[in-house]
């Protein structure tokens, strides 16, 4: 069958897509974006986590064609995602934004820039899907305790870190948004 | 190749680095930034062109015999490549293995245990893949399962390999135990009868799995020279290699290997798991093959953590010295070799622990059974006798009346220590220094799940967002652990490391690079080695190549072994670059200036300074256009074997500590714990990255933790079949499972290791379960002599 | 394999009533693992995720009229004062991502006996909305769970909806897991109390072939408040009175040992969560503050 959605602010169409796809392997396979991962495929790891309609999901359990017309982000397109949120033109950088906390970042949303800073980075298999929720968490509460921290991250496997610098890497990029956006 | 991210040339680009940060900076991975973009290449992510897909038919059975394999229903779907059985394979070897070559690619008369590869496919999608591959008629002949020591050693008992010919094979007392090691030292026996206070224990220890989040892939290309190129994860190309090559019946330059990205190993990468099986796929179709492992079949594409059965007897004086130690520790090897044998050689040497016993008698084999087979984890060997001694080293303490910490105190081993295999200790060995440490600590808060208006907040309270207690039945328990562990290869093997280090100029400054074929499975090693170059020859860019075998065998990323040695192989292969740059500076400037003839000349900031600090010359004026080049392999002190009889020995180069105090919350009622807090001390030696060493003993904390409360492959008893090869069923820690975890890192130099460094990956894995296994045993009363500790046990039911 | 994408109710219902072996996917939480690990290969499947009715809710006087596509997110956020103790045992449902997609018809629909919606449907009472192009009609809980797996459907319905008494007493939702988040249940327990009614009443999930209610336990608690006068008193309830609706509630498991968790550990700990659900519920009805979730 043919499935067609937006991903990352962009249409995506697949031809001779088997009708048991996951919108995981469609986005991996088919559209040339493995960001997010495939981890366990069964919704018990959190690393094929995307935006879907706005709202964290396993793409791994979302039937392609259910995807049909929606509008996806993957981590391929959090940067411009986060961009967009904090009101610049994505993906260009501002000489406001440049005098920020990072002038020489590569177009980073900070909750990816605060996972490579933290430490919160080792393989990396399973980044991907955090920060999609951890993204997520942020939008919906800029002050996070480290027990709504830990709860919104309680969908996403790590088995590298031990999670103590995913935690630091969240309460960084946090602060940084806050203190970002104090100066405006 | 035409790949999404492809892999060589996205990493040869980024990792170049400015930062000016040499060895002892937290410098950031030059990684990072592809993986927080989702760009970074792993293994399962490639793609090409005319790609098609592999299918591994496995076993549902543990022990069989084939009778008849018939794939002509499966040839004969529409989209199918090929379809191969053990009688596809080019040549007459047709097994492979770390160290006995046990393991058959495809099996042949027989399947020893269940998920075994019986037949593979290949197919234009996956899905036609497994439609074909369950049209594949296997006849099998059910036969007796072998599932433990009684069963594997009893009279007329099923042999899982019947002709055994490897070298172990003549050594052993049955043909059913891949090894067997013993280690003796003074007298036991006559140490017993001196000892007031003797304590003996049975100790279980659970099936362990890796968990690594990228599950087994790859993609193996054919080349137009009758060769194969093989893009895969792994943690030690060569060895892979070794064994790939004589398969396919190719010269090893054929099998062209290149690293992709690594989602985590932990030891479930040395062993090989698709690897024969895409080339062999695609040297039969001409196509490019990718295969690539689901979480179900994940759990039979690599081996376990050996479970354990541990008896162990401790004898003690009244004052709290340790008289002796006897113990027994047997390790189910599962149905193939893996590196059982070496597993062997480290449960027994290091079966005391960290403690410091004139009289011991130790005992360790591995079994063949119809299990699952077992092998390489994070700890190897140590891991499960850490969990034993240490229980043991609480009970003596506690039938003396002894402080837990106080009784370690006392009989912790010290630089200078005679291990129990005869080898002197000969670099810091701080136990007692760790354990104060951590109990130094300041406990945290009591009732911490109290919001402050009488409610509680489930999230920090076992059962966690269950909503099993608002407090009720919940008491706090503190427990302590250390450990030793063992870095590097041992007994006897040529543990070495290739570097290539080349310093030229580019826009006229000076840029070095490396090549190893270090497998960078998340550790950070690509970090440490730009570090280490920075270091060694004075320049802010490197450039860290990809990792393949167009370059020598850098050994595993395993046994905590690579910045030891391949950073020592990079150390060395700068100090040449460095000789001859200075060789060339002192040709060129060397009639003007006479300090061109100093001893104690360094490279530093782009430089040659002499010791005193004054310039000598611009790195970029001695280099000219000519690079400086070396490629070097470099090794740590040899090792010697053990003694067959007595394991007597310098079996080990290096030696790593760790300790830990758990305190955790138990409902006691519903038997569910809360981990409070797991605050790790930890000698490193010297920290070349802060920040990196902290993330491996918090990762390694955290997989001990999970093999203490929640984590277990269960095995069927009687059909010796997996029961839970699933997420769903195979739990790890949450990062609500996960507490905070404190570090404190000493840094004594080891003086014969590189920079003073120790080996950390894997000391932080051994005491961390110990120490939560003490603290719910102080929170319940309870005994508790097996791992992981289920509800049940902690409820009698 | 066939992947339908009606556009409404009717045209779901249509399809299902010509291929009543039509496997309709909504959430996608339980098909797609089956999918994924190969254990189902349905010849069609249905999406559901353009019937928008399903999405919605309705509170009325009596009851929630729940859509069967309604998620456990938003259940949880809400309906946490209409439905307590489903809004509880929404928030144990396995990771946000997973909360975010499924809901409570697919949890019927595949009716394992460890679904976690199931005994808080069963505690507070409700009725399943099964419909067909024959008509619809209203499936009483208690009636709706058949077998390990199996459910009241005929083969040619749907689930429209499930219409679930309004809270008018604390309800309380409890589930052992052997991981503190992300867990299926290894056995769990749900309590309502009905003042109104002065009746209770419990559901139980992993610790029988279906999802059950403690029926003896729930008449013995109910005399007893009565016979107490605490209905009218607000007094606490005596311990040996709970300590015995706690072993009725045990007494109405039929476990089983399996790779989660053994029979008697499931029977011992659906007694503890009973106690302690009676004991929550209790304080909160009398007025004492009703320990939440987070």
């Amino acid at each position: 069958m043919r499935v067609s959605f937006t991903v990352n602010g962009r249409r995506q169409e697949a031809d001779n897509v088997w009708e048991g796809e996951s919108l995981l392997f469609a986005l991996r396979e088919r559209m040339g974006l493995p960001g997010s991962k495939n981890a366990c495929e069964q919704g018990e790891c959190g690393s094929c986590t995307v935006l879907m309609d706005g709202v964290p999901v396993c793409s791994c359990l979302v039937a392609a064609g259910q995807a049909e017309g929606r509008d996806i982000v993957t981590v391929e397109g959090l940067a411009d995602r986060a961009a967009r949120r904090s009101g610049r033109d994505a993906p260009g950088t501002s000489l406001q934004d440049a005098r920020g906390w990072r002038p020489d970042d590569p177009g980073l949303s900070p909750v990816q820039r605060a996972f490579v800073d933290a430490g919160a980075v080792q393989c990396g298999f399973c980044t991907p899907g955090l920060l999609v929720a951890a993204d997520d968490l942020l939008e919906r509460e800029p002050r996070p305790s480290d027990a709504d921290i830990r709860e919104a991250l309680s969908g996403n496997l790590c088995r590298c870190t031990g999670y103590e610098k995913i935690l630091d890497a969240v309460r960084l990029a946090a602060a940084r948004t806050r203190e970002r956006e104090g100066e405006r | 190749m035409t790949a999404t991210g492809a892999p060589a040339d996205a990493i040869r680009t980024s990792l170049a680095s400015r930062t000016a940060g040499g060895i002892g900076e937290s410098t950031l991975r030059p990684d990072g930034v592809l993986k927080v973009t989702g760009e970074f290449a792993y293994s399962s992510d490639l793609w090409h062109e005319d790609m098609i897909w592999g299918h591994t038919l496995r076993s549902p059975l543990a022990h069989a015999a084939i009778r008849s394999i018939d794939i002509s229903r499966a040839l004969a779907v529409p989209g199918v490549h090929a379809v191969l059985t053990h009688e596809d394979l080019p040549t007459a070897v047709t097994t492979y293995g770390l160290e006995i070559q046990d393991t058959p690619v495809l099996a042949t008369r027989k399947v020893r245990h269940h998920g075994e590869p019986v037949a593979l496919v290949a197919a234009d999608h996956p899905e036609t893949a497994r439609r074909a591959a369950e049209r594949i008629r296997v006849d099998y002949e059910e036969l007796p399962v072998v599932t433990g020591e009684e069963s594997a050693l009893a009279p007329g008992a099923p042999l899982v390999h019947e002709d055994r010919t490897d070298h172990r094979s003549g050594r052993v007392p049955h043909p059913n135990i891949v090894h067997r090691q013993p280690v003796l030292k003074g007298d036991a026996a006559a140490a017993a009868r001196r000892a007031e206070v003797i304590v003996r224990g049975e100790y279980t220890f659970g099936m362990q799995d890796q968990a690594f989040l990228g599950p087994e892939s790859g993609l193996a290309i054919p080349a137009e020279d009758g060769g194969v190129d093989l893009h895969v994860a792994t943690q030690w190309l060569h060895s892979d290699l070794g064994q790939i090559a004589p398969v396919l019946g190719l010269p090893e330059n054929k099998v062209r290997m290149t690293l992709a990205g690594v989602g985590g190993a932990f030891g479930g990468r040395e062993d090989l798991s698709m690897q024969i099986h895409a080339c062999l796929l695609a040297l039969r179709t001409g196509r490019p093959v990718k295969m690539v492992y689901n979480r179900f079949e994940s759990f039979f594409g690599h081996v376990h953590r050996h479970p354990a059965k541990l008896t162990y007897e401790h004898g003690a004086t009244r004052d709290g010295r340790l008289t002796h130690v006897r113990c027994r520790i047997v390790l189910d090897g599962g149905a193939y070799a893996s590196s059982s044998p070496a597993v062997v050689g480290n449960a027994a040497s290091l079966a005391v622990g960290p403690y410091a016993v004139d009289d011991v008698d130790i005992e360790a084999l591995a079994l063949y059974t119809n299990n699952p087979p077992c092998g390489a984890m994070r700890g190897f060997g140590a891991v499960q006798a850490c969990f034993a001694y240490e229980a043991q080293m609480d009970k003596v303490a506690a039938r003396l009346g002894l402080d837990p910490v106080e009784f370690r105190r006392i009989n912790a081993m010290e630089q200078g220590t005679l291990m129990p295999t005869g080898q002197r200790v000969d670099s810091p060995a701080p136990v007692a220094e760790l354990l104060r440490l951590v109990k130094a600590r300041p406990l945290p808060p009591e009732r911490g799940w109290e919001n402050g208006d009488g409610t509680a907040d489930v999230r920090a309270l076992p059962g966690g967002l269950s909503n099993t207690t608002h407090g009720e039945g919940v008491v706090r328990g503190v427990g302590y652990a250390v450990g030793i562990k063992n870095v590097g290869f041992s007994e006897g093997f040529d543990d070495y490391s290739t570097a290539r280090v080349r310093l030229q100029t580019a826009g006229g400054v000076p840029v070095a690079t490396v090549y190893t074929a270090m497998a960078e499975v998340g550790q950070g090693g690509v970090t440490v080695h730009a570090q280490i170059v920075r270091t060694e020859l004075g320049v802010e860019r490197v450039t860290v190549q990809p990792a393949d075998t167009g370059i020598g065998s850098a050994g595993g990323t395993s046994a905590s072994r690579q910045t030891y040695v391949t950073g020592g192989a990079i150390r060395h292969a700068c100090e040449t670059v460095r000789a001859q740059v200075l060789e060339r500076g002192r040709g060129l400037f060397g009639r003007d200036r006479p300090e061109w003839a100093e001893a104690g000349l360094r490279l530093a900031d782009g430089r040659v300074l002499t010791e005193r600090g004054e310039t000598l010359a611009e790195l970029a004026e001695v280099l000219g256009d000519e690079p400086a080049e070396a490629e070097v392999e470099w090794r740590h002190r040899p090792t010697e074997p053990l003694d067959r009889l007595t394991g007597r020995g310098n079996g080990h180069v290096q030696y790593s500590f760790a300790a830990h105090r758990a305190v955790v919350e138990v409902d006691t009622e519903l038997g569910l714990v809360k981990v409070v807090e797991l605050a790790c001390a930890q000698d490193v030696g010297k920290a070349l990255n802060p920040l990196s060493v902290i993330g491996q003993i918090q990762g390694g904390t955290t997989q001990g933790l999970g093999i203490a409360v929640m984590e277990e492959i269960l095995v069927d008893p009687v059909t010796a079949r997996v029961r839970n090869p699933s997420f769903t069923d195979y739990l790890i820690p949450t990062i609500l499972d996960t507490p905070t975890i404190p570090v404190d890192m000493l840094e004594l130099a080891d003086d014969h290791a590189p920079y003073g460094l120790r080996g950390v990956g894997e000391a932080p894995t051994l005491s961390s379960t110990p120490a939560v296994l003490a603290a719910i045993r102080a929170a319940t009363g309870l005994e508790l002599n097996r791992t992981p500790v289920r509800p049940e046990h902690l409820t009698g039911t | 394999m066939d992947f339908l994408r009606p556009a409404g109710w009717e045209e779901a219902l249509a399809v299902k009533a010509e291929h009543p072996d039509t496997v309709p996917i909504a959430g996608g939480t339980d098909v797609m693992v089956e999918i994924n690990f190969d254990r189902r290969r349905p010849d069609r499947l249905m999406d559901l995720g353009r019937v928008e009715e399903l999405r919605d809710w309705e509170v009325g006087e009596e009851t929630v009229r729940l859509g069967a596509s309604v998620t456990y997110t938003q259940i949880m956020e809400n309906l946490r004062t209409e439905l307590p103790g489903l809004a509880i045992a929404s928030h144990t449902v396995a990771s946000p991502q997973i909360r975010n997609r499924g809901g409570v018809g697919g949890n019927l629909g595949t009716a394992s006996p460890a679904g976690d919606a199931h005994p808080a449907l069963l505690a507070a009472g409700a009725e399943v909305e099964a419909e067909s192009v024959r008509g619809s009609r209203r499936i009483p809980i208690d009636a709706f769970y058949t077998g390990v797996k199996r459910n009241a459907l005929a083969p040619d319905e749907l689930i429209r909806a499930v219409h679930i008494a309004r809270a008018d007493g604390p309800q309380q939702f409890s589930k052992v897991g052997t991981r503190n988040a992300m867990v299926i249940a290894v056995c769990a327990f749900a309590l309502a109390l009905h003042p109104r009614t002065r009746t209770v009443r419990t559901g139980i999930g992993s610790a029988a072939p279906t999802p059950v209610r403690a029926a003896e336990a729930e008449e013995f608690l109910a005399g007893a408040l009565e016979e107490e006068g605490l209905w009218e008193s607000r007094g606490a309830v005596p311990p040996s009175v709970a300590a015995h609706f706690a072993r009725l509630a045990a007494a109405s498991c039929a476990p089983i040992d399996d790779v989660r968790g053994t029979a008697a550990y499931r029977r011992h700990a659906v007694a503890v969560m009973a106690r302690r659900t009676l004991g929550w519920s209790w304080e909160s009805y009398r007025g004492g503050r009703s320990a939440p979730c987070v």
